[in-house]
């Protein structure tokens, strides 16, 4: 069983840090709309408020992470230009999609969108976290800061999720692949 | 925007919501000045040229980069200027959230290619 670097790297930006900001959504959403709209019980408040706080700067971490990972390492091996009369696309993922009229789409439509769109989601948790920092339960004073906090942090989850889906199509046609190989472990014959 | 120095009486707000209205408007600015360069560089080729920073990133480095930058220069002069105010934070949260809805629409290709 084997994986190449460049793999790996998609692997870590997609399935590590996007997938794991998609899973970690939902739940701040609940938590961010339970926090601030109910009543604290006065024995957990204190360590629940810290939690949310832990728990959203690790959203902002791994929002910026999926961004720049995929912007500045993942997405230059995809954009990269082949030799002319190079043949053989697979090593070049954006010219291997553009190639055909049935994955053109997914390059125009699909990665045209996503590295643009991936972008609002660390601007809008990095917000969502300082608001609920500086504020915390205070939050529930501020109507209109509340909207804000859960309509942004919603608007995350939607341009996460835009991205990761896009991401996840487009690797699945024209897969970002090369580097060194990295041996995971070495299969017996059965 | 109607602003004012902060009154807290004991059932009033712990905080001012200047630096939390501040925040919210710069997510607004910051994506939507990153949605208005990703356009223009999408439509302009010399745009395009200025926009590259990192040149395996292409266009992208410089409108992500550019965008950052000014997201974070409006959300300090905000938060310079309302840290410690009241002001209308109903009407500054309908502009960022009309700005995220135009960021979100200049981004989509398909809006793009009617310009």
């Amino acid at each position: 069983m084997e994986i190449t670097a460049r793999a790996l790297w998609t692997l870590v930006h997609g399935m590590g840090f996007g997938a794991l900001y998609l899973l970690a959504c939902s739940g701040a959403l609940v938590e961010l709309y339970r926090f601030t709209s109910s009543s604290p019980s006065p024995e957990s408040s204190a360590g629940q408020q810290r939690f949310l706080k832990i728990y959203l700067l690790s959203m902002v971490v791994l929002a910026w992470a999926a961004v720049l990972t995929g912007a500045y390492v993942v997405y230059p091996w995809y954009r990269a230009v082949p030799p002319s009369g190079t043949k053989d696309l697979a090593m070049f993922p954006q010219r291997l999609l553009m190639a055909g009229p049935t994955t053109i789409g997914w390059h125009s439509l699909g990665m045209e969108w996503k590295e643009h769109v991936a972008w609002f989601v660390p601007i809008s948790i990095t917000m969502v976290a300082f608001v609920f920092i500086k504020y915390g339960r205070d939050l529930k004073n501020h109507r209109q800061l509340r909207i804000a906090v859960l309509g942004f942090a919603a608007a995350s989850f939607v341009c996460a999720g835009i991205a990761g889906f896009c991401g996840a199509m487009i690797n699945k046609y024209a897969p970002v692949q090369g580097g060194h190989t990295i041996q995971l472990s070495h299969g017996e014959e059965k | 925007m109607n602003m004012s120095k902060s009154n807290a009486s004991p059932n009033s707000p712990v905080l001012t919501n200047g630096s939390g209205s501040a925040a919210i408007l710069a997510a607004g600015i910051g994506s939507f000045v990153l949605a208005v360069f990703a356009c223009a560089s999408d439509k302009s080729v010399a745009v395009r040229n200025t926009f590259v920073f990192y040149k395996p990133t292409g266009a992208l480095s410089g409108v992500t980069t550019t965008a950052i930058v000014v997201w974070l220069l409006a959300w300090g002069i905000l938060e310079g200027r309302w840290r410690n105010k009241t002001v209308a934070a109903g009407r500054i949260v309908a502009v960022a959230f009309a700005l995220l809805g135009l960021s979100l629409l200049l981004t989509f290709p398909p809006v793009v290619d009617l310009f």
